[in-house]
């Protein structure tokens, strides 16, 4: 039952993506050269949206559907959080997708994006081989 | 209905990506990120690994990131397909050339490579990290977008 939640608020989320049109490569780069406020926009209100959201969930306490605790990962700060983040926006603004957009340009028939999966599990090798030897 | 198969405006668009973070801690309990994925794919495709990262992934426990890519991919068909007037281009044309797709794959390598070296991506990270209040994701965002910033100068002046 879980798993068919996650996959239709994967459904949704797929969707949104491709309507706010955030999956595009003009879009990035129109948000990397300041030649449009669409893609800031939107990104300050979905964290408007999943600030509130997340603070209403702590101060009530709420609980999952299923009755569970709500646990939220927390990322620590480490050295990799600036150099693999500056690394990653080298990636964003060449490839003109993130993770989800990536895809998501792949399940609405961009054959190319393929390309950009691959290299991103490339890449994801890459650094489970490194990760003994880079600064954490 | 017509407004429907238009690109949705920024006040309807993010507010919703926004409402993913709630839908995933009520509905199912889990915090909303992508870029894992592409840690358990590399650890389904290579199960004999000796390398600690993916052989000590326990990606069976968290196969719900596989199942949200998932559906991801199938949003996506559905919107393209049946909820847009029109097609729109997602990549320019001339990445369809030997030189283009050398391009994606060596920009898809530093958005794998770097959303595993950060522990998070723009949604992990700029969306869920940030409402969540955490510094740690709040300077991973300013890093991705000084990466962003410089590549496209980079570009600009045509050294990439």
């Amino acid at each position: 039952m879980n798993n068919l939640r996650v996959l239709l608020i994967g459904i949704f989320f797929g969707i949104v993506l491709i309507k706010s049109e955030v999956v595009s490569w003009f879009r990035i780069q129109k948000m990397f050269r300041f030649e449009e406020a669409h893609m800031y926009l939107i990104i300050c209100s979905a964290i408007a949206v999943g600030a509130i959201s997340v603070f209403l969930i702590k101060k009530f306490q709420l609980q999952t559907v299923s009755g569970e605790k709500i646990l939220i990962n927390v990322k620590e700060f480490q050295k990799g959080t600036i150099i693999g983040g500056i690394l990653f926006g080298l990636g964003w603004a060449i490839t003109g997708a993130c993770p989800g957009p990536i895809y998501a340009q792949i399940g609405s028939g961009e054959a190319l994006a393929l390309l950009t999966f691959v290299g991103a599990l490339l890449g994801a090798y890459l650094y489970a081989y490194l990760r003994p030897r880079l600064p954490h | 209905m017509n407004w429907l198969l238009q690109p949705w405006p920024w006040y309807v668009s993010g507010p919703l990506l926004g409402l993913t973070v709630p839908l995933l801690l009520l509905m199912a309990g889990k915090t909303f990120g992508i870029s894992s994925s592409f840690r358990h794919v590399a650890s389904i495709c290579s199960p004999n690994t000796k390398l600690s990262y993916l052989k000590e992934n326990n990606w069976r426990s968290e196969s719900w990131n596989l199942v949200f890519v998932l559906g991801i991919m199938t949003g996506a068909f559905i919107a393209m397909r049946f909820l847009s007037a029109a097609p729109f281009p997602l990549l320019p044309a001339d990445y369809a050339t030997t030189g283009g797709m050398a391009k994606l794959l060596v920009g898809g390598l530093l958005v794998g490579f770097g959303t595993r070296y950060a522990d998070g991506c723009t949604s992990g990270h700029t969306i869920m990290g940030i409402s969540n209040l955490q510094t740690s994701s709040l300077i991973a965002t300013a890093s991705f977008f000084a990466g962003g910033l410089t590549m496209t100068a980079l570009t600009a002046f045509g050294i990439f």
